[in-house]
């Protein structure tokens, strides 16, 4: 048995206790808003932008951005929990549900591969894109979304650590096997879950 | 992609000694038992826990080579921030501190990847890229390498002097020093933002397909690889790391 790890002299800065709880284990509060990728930021304009769904399904659909406009949308507020440890709390986003993109679709995929410009790419069950858990969002606290955090439009999947949240996002490929993306190639956790603080493989 | 990949532990280690880099800079130097080694250009997490069992963690860069015995970590202290004033202020030789790594495998660089780099760094976001200056010199790669380093004045230039020192006895290593706050009297370089002409005038040509590693503040990194795209390198060989206060405290 051994004794517990004691930091010598740390305190420590506790939030109140109402955001603390919403903190998961090993994440800190931020106000502003970090940028993080991996690449340089694709800027691709409106009219060469589409969003396709393609792999397991009988007929690829495919929006332009004109098209995507005229979708119902709808405006969440929800709390992001990035793998390098800060956590920001009612972000408001505006975009489109997963489950409205796939409405009537039929598909043996229990999987999908979010891919995107810049080539990155992120893995999912579908039961976690599905049921009002994510959505294409476009608008950021009511602006459209900036280049830097993913703009025109990018995934948004707030229950998993925000590399799921792909920036950039083109489409996703239904697939009937799991296919590690960008990161979960690169050590990071499959899945994601910020309240099992499952940040890398193995976790 | 078979297999369950071990699950990276958290280990206690131990800090051996402090290095002072510039006022607000220090340098760590850790002993981590059973430590495997890393890439140049990985981080660590460290994991800082109060006596009622209050916990946080944090990411900091690995500023030592591949193949130096001991871990280092360069951390600039931010003046509202929660762990690193107590890491640079409090923690002293002998003191412990939990850590689980290395982490990340993209922004990274091992000698038989090659050249020529190029590495743009601001501020702080010189850390992982000194690693990869460490770990070319130490194995003897004969991978040139080109470094541009915005600082906001001179005695913030981390590692400077390791640096200098470096470029002297070294050929195959360009450094490019540009301060855009103030300057000492008699300063020769650029005293400017990391613009089109300063990448123009230093960096390797597009043509020479550099890996280009970009560290620093979030506007530096925005503009430096977007510049770069539009000077032409290939999108897929710039890669990017973000650095310094994330707007919240850090």
């Amino acid at each position: 048995m051994s004794t517990p790890f004691v930091s010598r002299g740390f305190r420590g800065r506790r939030q109140r206790s109402d955001a603390a709880q919403r903190l998961p284990p090993g994440q800190y509060l931020v106000n502003g808003f970090p940028v993080l990728s991996a690449g340089p930021t694709p800027h691709t304009a409106l009219e060469h932008w589409d969003f396709t769904i393609i792999g397991e399904i009988d007929e690829p659909r495919r929006w332009t951005w004109d098209d995507f406009q005229q979708l119902p949308r709808e405006t969440v507020t929800k709390d992001i929990h990035c793998v390098t440890k800060w956590s920001k709390l009612d972000t408001m986003w505006t975009g489109v549900s997963l489950d409205t993109l796939l409405q009537g679709v039929t598909s043996s995929a229990h999987y999908i591969l979010a891919f995107c410009d810049g080539d990155y790419t992120t893995n999912l069950p579908l039961a976690d894109v599905t049921g009002g858990k994510a959505w294409i969002a476009y608008e950021y606290g009511g602006a459209p979304l900036a280049p830097e955090h993913g703009g025109p439009a990018r995934l948004l999947v707030p229950h998993l650590y925000f590399w799921k949240s792909a920036k950039w996002v083109r489409g996703i490929q239904l697939l009937a096997e799991d296919e590690p993306g960008f990161w979960e190639s690169l050590g990071y956790n499959n899945y994601g879950d910020p309240w099992k603080e499952e940040r890398y493989a193995g976790d | 992609m078979a297999g369950i990949p071990a699950r990276l532990e958290w280990r206690r280690a131990s800090v051996l000694r402090h290095i002072d880099e510039t006022p607000r800079v220090k340098s760590l130097v850790l002993d981590v038992p059973g430590w495997a080694g890393h890439r140049a250009g990985q981080h660590l997490d460290v994991r800082i826990t109060a006596e009622d069992g209050y916990q946080t963690e944090r990411s900091y860069s690995i500023s030592s080579a591949p193949a130096e015995p001991q871990v280092t970590l360069t951390i600039e202290r931010l003046g509202d921030g929660e762990v690193s004033p107590y890491l640079t202020d409090v923690l002293h030789p002998g003191d412990e501190l939990e850590v689980r790594g290395p982490i990340g495998g993209w922004f990274t660089w091992r000698p038989e990847e090659g050249g020529p780099l190029l590495l743009v760094a601001g501020g702080s976001g010189i850390a992982p890229l000194m690693a990869m200056i460490r770990q070319r010199a130490a194995v003897r790669s004969p991978a040139p390498v080109c470094l541009l380093y915005s600082s906001r004045t001179y005695n913030e230039i981390i590692f400077r002097e390791e640096l200098d020192r470096s470029v002297a006895a070294d050929e195959d290593l360009m450094v490019t020093y540009t301060l855009t706050h103030s300057q000492p009297p008699g300063w020769q370089g650029y005293i400017r933002r990391i613009d089109r002409a300063m990448l123009e005038a230093v960096a390797w040509a597009p043509e020479e397909h550099p890996m280009i590693f970009v560290c620093g503040p979030t506007p530096l990194v925005e503009s430096v690889a977007t510049l770069c795209v539009g000077l032409g390198y290939s999108p897929e060989r710039i890669k990017t790391e973000r650095f310094g206060p994330t707007g919240g405290d850090i």
